[in-house]
């Protein structure tokens, strides 16, 4: 098999090894700072750093005829504060807004950019020295001397954020609070940033200027699905950039034309896909079923409240399509709630005619009384505390819990108001969209 | 200074402080000696000044002119001796943490740069979620707390810096009632163990039951003292003049106080 010992091959490759080492790197730096990047709406930022870091590293080369890592990461930074700086400045001392601010840097920075690239590759020094490389990314140009640069880079962001993780976390939560407890804001805010800068530029020559910031923002959006927790967020968010990174690597190893940059990015959005599907909770998914959930439950229990209206004190049994009637639902929806009802043990169904378990009447006394209680309290007292309810109320009936029925109990024994008649009469529509009333 | 304040025994003691948003100010030559041990309500309307003073105090914002003491001694010195609740809304309550990290940023301050909070710290702070009544909550997501529940972990966040001074912006926006009046209670705990609290209220029908001493403001301090002194129809004029549904509103706060409700 070719294609299984190339893959072999390739992983047994020393160079591969040092290439896959690097994105790894990068990816997990980036990952890491990414969320908190993200979390401090401060994602596009890293798009205009590197954007702006384009010119820095044309001309480091041209001023110094080398390209030497360190000496064109250096231009890169100097050239990717500078962008930002203009950008605060715009915001600062103009009308014009962030957005458009930094739209503006990015692109003259990067038309820059692109024009002293062109001039380089056209010159006879320039064409053989791989700047271009710089636009996509190639991990594949990764040498031994630019993982050094890399590992360092890497470890000292890393060892800074375990080391700062309580300020950045204060910071981003609630700077005022932070800086009334004696922590300079400005100060955290520059740590942040400046270890923001280091991670776009580590990243440049494997991602690209054009890339890189979605190797921030994406590890960063897709952790966010799978925790409420800011560490675990980072953690996630750190393995899920390596683990793009090197796939990425891995997958454009296999094709050695196709740019690494763009793979990687590719990899971390399916990862970034994957998790807005299927991420509980806050997954779409998730919220999908939650919903559908949440409206069976409220079409079970207004065929509850239809049977109490309907039944009668000789015959205990409704007819399937008495309850249609009542409930204005075509007959098939209505059998088909009858025998989930039935799964549930609530409901006996024979022949077009159906009749409550014990269990049923219990579920449904309580469903009516909930219903009838909650209009009482509505109406005696417009507010609910906020504690539980801040929904419309016909919502709000289906969620009512036994002990919040418990608690509305006492509130209008306190307020002396006396719940009579007989609950089963007490059906007042069955309300699907509601808000009309 | 017309009288003489000993600044010793003075928690908050403002003076000629001038607080201008791009230079234009919304503040203006406050002179205020905050006494100690109170229950000090800060009512004004909006747009008054009132989160601008309490900032100004802390050193959130700018000062054009004037200076602040704590206990006689500048903020910058006096940093750990203040507790803060800011505003609700000022914080994105989606933020990946639970209730009780939120309390436990009330001891950053004394664990200091770099160092994590200790055992002791993270028992102070559960202390404190449980004097607001939220131990079950610790572990909640806070997006996933009422507007009450939220408010109550800001307070036991303040409760957790271990403070002398409580500047606390608008406690009872938008909380329910149990939640208030576990808030009062608090309060008047702090108050019983000689803590000062300087606390922006907005529902002027409370402000005789809550608050011992009074400070009105409307870009400057229109009157400030003890609040039967204070709170009458004359002051509420001068604080909310011109605004005529507050004016309603303040002269039947003002008939219900002097007809001693």
């Amino acid at each position: 098999m070719p294609i299984i010992s190339g893959v072999y091959e390739v992983i047994w490759d020393a160079t591969f090894q040092l290439v896959l080492l690097g994105s790894l790197l990068i990816g997990a730096t980036s990952g890491t700072l990414g969320a908190f990047a993200v979390l401090r709406r401060r994602s596009l930022l890293g798009d205009a750093l590197a954007h702006a870091a384009l010119p820095g590293v044309a001309l480091a080369f041209l001023w110094t005829q080398s390209k030497a890592l360190p000496i064109l990461l250096l231009g890169a930074t100097v050239s990717g504060v500078v962008g930002v700086l203009i950008i605060e400045a715009i915001v600062n001392y103009t009308r014009i807004k962030a957005d458009a601010a930094l739209g503006i840097v990015l692109s003259v920075f990067f038309g820059g950019g692109i024009v002293l690239l062109t001039h380089i590759q056209r010159s006879e020094v320039g064409n053989q020295s791989g700047l271009d490389k710089f636009l996509f990314g190639q991990a594949a140009s990764i040498v031994r001397a630019d993982l050094y640069v890399m590992c360092i880079v890497s470890v000292l962001v890393m060892i800074a954020v375990f080391l700062f993780y309580k300020e950045f976390k204060g910071l981003i939560f609630d700077a005022e609070f932070l800086s009334a407890l004696g922590f300079s804001p400005r100060v955290v805010n520059l740590l942040l940033m400046g270890l923001i800068v280091l991670t776009v530029m580590v990243g440049l020559q494997a991602v690209g200027v054009i890339l890189i910031a979605a190797m921030l923002i994406t590890p960063a959006a897709a952790a966010r699905f799978w925790t409420d927790r800011l560490h675990v967020m980072v953690l996630v968010s750190g393995i899920l950039g390596a683990l793009c990174g090197a796939l990425g690597v891995g997958l454009s190893a296999l094709a050695p034309r196709i740019p690494t940059g763009p793979v990687m990015v590719l990899v971390a959005t399916a990862a970034f896909l994957v998790s807005v599907l299927i991420a509980p909770r806050r997954g779409v998914l998730a919220r999908r079923m939650r919903l559908r959930a949440n409206a069976l439950r409220e079409n079970g229990q207004h065929f509850l409240r239809a049977y109490l209206a309907l039944q009668t004190q000789d015959k205990q049994e409704v007819v399937l399509a008495d309850l249609a009637g009542e409930l204005q639902l075509p007959l098939y929806r209505v059998r088909r709630l009858a025998k989930r009802l039935g799964r549930d043990g609530w409901v006996n169904t024979h022949n077009g005619a159906c009749s409550l378990t014990k269990l049923g009447h219990k579920e449904a006394d309580f469903v009516v009384k909930s219903h009838q209680l909650w209009e009482y309290y509505l109406v005696y007292r417009s507010i609910l505390e906020e504690d539980h309810v801040d929904r419309p109320a016909d919502e709000v009936e289906h969620i009512l819990t036994p002990e919040i029925i418990e608690q509305l109990e006492t509130i209008l024994a306190e307020e002396d108001i006396d719940i009579v008649g007989d609950i089963h009469k007490a059906h007042s529509g069955y309300r699907r969209t509601g808000r009309d009333e | 200074m017309l009288h003489a304040v000993d600044e010793s025994v003075t928690p908050i003691h403002i003076h000629d402080m001038t607080v201008a948003y791009h230079k234009k100010p919304v503040l203006w030559d406050v002179d205020l000696a905050v006494p100690e041990g109170k229950l000090v309500g800060v009512v004004g309307p909006n747009g008054a000044g009132k989160s601008t003073m309490i900032k100004a105090i802390m050193d959130l914002v700018p000062k054009a002119s004037g200076w602040v003491h704590i206990y006689g001694k500048p903020y910058s010195r006096m940093r750990q001796a203040i507790g803060y609740v800011p505003q609700r809304e000022s914080v994105d309550w989606d933020f990946p943490i639970n209730a009780l990290d939120v309390v436990l940023m009330g001891r950053y301050g004394h664990v200091g740069w770099v160092r994590r909070p200790d055992k002791i710290d993270r028992e102070l702070a559960e202390e404190a979620l449980e004097k607001v009544g939220m131990t079950d909550f610790g572990h909640r997501q806070i997006n996933q707390l009422s507007g009450g529940q939220q408010q109550r972990v800001f307070l036991a966040r303040a409760l957790a810096q271990d403070a002398q001074i409580y500047l606390m912006d608008e406690p009872f926006a938008g909380v329910d009632a149990a939640t208030e009046r576990a808030i009062i209670d608090i309060l008047m705990d702090l108050r019983a163990r000689k803590k000062t609290m300087l606390v922006v209220h907005h529902d002027l029908h409370t402000v005789n039951q809550y608050f011992d001493w009074l400070v009105l403001i409307n870009m400057r301090i229109v009157a400030a003292g003890e609040t039967r002194d204070v709170f009458t129809e004359d002051n509420l004029n001068k604080t909310y003049g011109g605004q005529l549904t507050v004016l309603s509103e303040a002269a039947q706060a003002v008939a219900h106080h002097q007809r001693g409700l």
